[in-house]
């Protein structure tokens, strides 16, 4: 028995709950300690750049110079490790996780891409992911996952030297954690862009239905 | 700032100190938190003003504050930072600060004398002739900048733990604060203070220690950020209250443990 089926959610006519409120709400709280850290990480990046070729204009950073883009994200990563938390937690627990995202067939995905590509992916029924989409959600939280442990390796490489250690060293965990970072905001790219496409699809993260 | 010499990409040099420049704070920024544009859609999506300035700044300063607490506690006093083989060092060793090296302090040796005060039984201070008699212990570690890059140094001089209890300071004091040559000043956690690896710092790669990277006592931390590591070191204080520091007052994190 999951939580999802013992919650007494009030089911009008409008239809099924889609997204039960445990996941609308973490959603969001995510989506804004996710832009958090990614735009005050950018500020923070500028101070000693990994690529010549890429830097990040402070406009689209936070924090305006090194020291207060530091205090965002030492801020900010409270709440998107302790949300995260909630989410992986309530996720497993309630069977979500592997009700909507699994299995991942590879011919599936090949199938849902191909037809994405040319338009022809179905949302009629928005309660079941498809296959690319249970790839690039699952993709992502390893992802948020490669973020959380890299940056705690990069924060403290002496206390936690094992883990930085797992990262290939304190150098190259700076790249581990910029490639994950990449990483998401390709995903929020491509995640957003669809939302907008397919606005019921956001209306339901916003209403449940 | 300065930075390691196998260079990372991207960054010149020359131009190091104008990089250090340009990090510092706008004098004129009350709020630096203030005008964060990316935050002003998210505003708009929330419904709620969070990038108000003084409440944002006040806010992250408390939260700031916690950290402090928080890496108090994941701090093992028993935790050594790794240590590198020679051929490890980073050649040359990055000469760091928020001035030009030219600008760092210039201190006669001969006349140097190490100020001792606060909660010391012996307050007298100490030469360098002094200081090199005692007992020498060596490491080869990371220095981590709070930028992000990081240069691996070898560093030779007196246990700070020892040298604490050869002048009767009180260990049970909270903090230790140091005043540096050029006006620069930094407060560390008494745990700190008393970590094996810390070392109040007399040479680099066994020679004398050069202008650029301290002469004549640096404080070596290998479990703080570099800024916790002051240079030109001309005075140490035991005492109960903290005094700050030259970054930490301007917004980095006042623990600032690795």
């Amino acid at each position: 028995m999951t939580l999802e089926a013992t919650s007494p959610v009030v089911m009008p006519a409008e239809g099924p709950v889609i997204h039960p409120i445990w996941v609308r709400v973490t959603h969001w709280i995510n989506a804004l300690a996710i832009l958090m850290m990614i735009a005050s990480g950018w500020q923070v990046y500028d101070a000693s750049p990994l690529f010549s070729f890429i830097y990040f204009p402070s406009q689209i950073a936070l924090g305006e110079w090194l020291g207060g883009a530091l205090l965002w994200h030492f801020a900010a990563m409270w709440l998107l490790v302790i949300n995260g938390i909630v989410y992986v937690t309530l996720g497993i627990a309630t069977g979500r996780f592997r009700r909507k995202f699994f299995p991942i067939r590879p011919r599936e995905v090949v199938r849902d891409l191909a037809a994405a590509l040319r338009g022809k992916l179905s949302h009629d029924d928005l309660s079941v992911y498809n296959a690319v989409q249970r790839l690039l959600y699952v993709g992502v939280i390893l992802a948020a996952v490669v973020i959380v442990f890299s940056g705690l390796s990069i924060w403290k490489p002496v206390q936690f030297k094992y883990l930085t250690d797992f990262f290939g060293g304190y150098d190259f965990a700076r790249y581990v954690h910029f490639f994950a970072m990449a990483s998401i905001v390709g995903f929020l790219a491509v995640h957003v862009a669809l939302a907008l496409l397919v606005p019921k699809s956001l209306r339901a993260m916003i209403t449940g239905r | 700032m300065a930075r390691q010499r196998k260079p990372i990409p991207g960054v010149d040099p020359k131009s190091l100190i104008k990089d250090a420049a340009k990090l510092l704070p706008d004098q004129s920024r009350r709020f630096f938190l203030r005008g964060a544009a990316s935050l002003g859609a998210l505003a708009t999506l929330t419904g709620c003003d969070i990038i108000d300035g003084p409440t944002a700044e006040s806010a992250l300063r408390v939260i700031s504050n916690f950290n402090d607490w928080v890496q108090a506690r994941i701090f093992n006093p028993n935790t050594l930072a790794p240590e590198y083989p020679e051929s490890a060092i980073t050649r040359p060793f990055p000469f760091n600060a928020y001035y030009s090296e030219d600008e760092a302090p210039e201190i006669d040796g001969d006349t140097y004398q190490l100020e001792i005060g606060g909660l010391v039984d012996n307050k007298k201070p100490w030469t360098l002739p002094e200081l090199n008699k005692l007992p020498e212990v060596s490491q080869i570690t990371r220095h981590v900048c709070v930028e992000g890059w990081s240069a691996i140094g070898s560093w030779q001089g007196v246990r700070l733990s020892d040298f604490l209890k050869m002048i009767g300071a009180d260990t049970t004091a909270k903090y230790v604060w140091f005043q540096c040559a050029e006006g620069y000043s930094n407060t560390i956690d008494m745990p700190t203070a008393l970590h094996p690896q810390t070392q109040l710092t007399l040479k680099f790669d066994h020679k004398t220690l050069p202008t650029a990277y301290g002469f004549p006592i640096k404080i070596r931390i290998p479990t703080k950020l570099g800024f916790k590591n002051p240079k030109y070191v001309t005075a140490m204080w035991v005492q109960n209250n903290d005094a700050g520091g030259y970054w930490e007052n301007q917004g980095y994190n006042w623990f600032s443990g690795q």
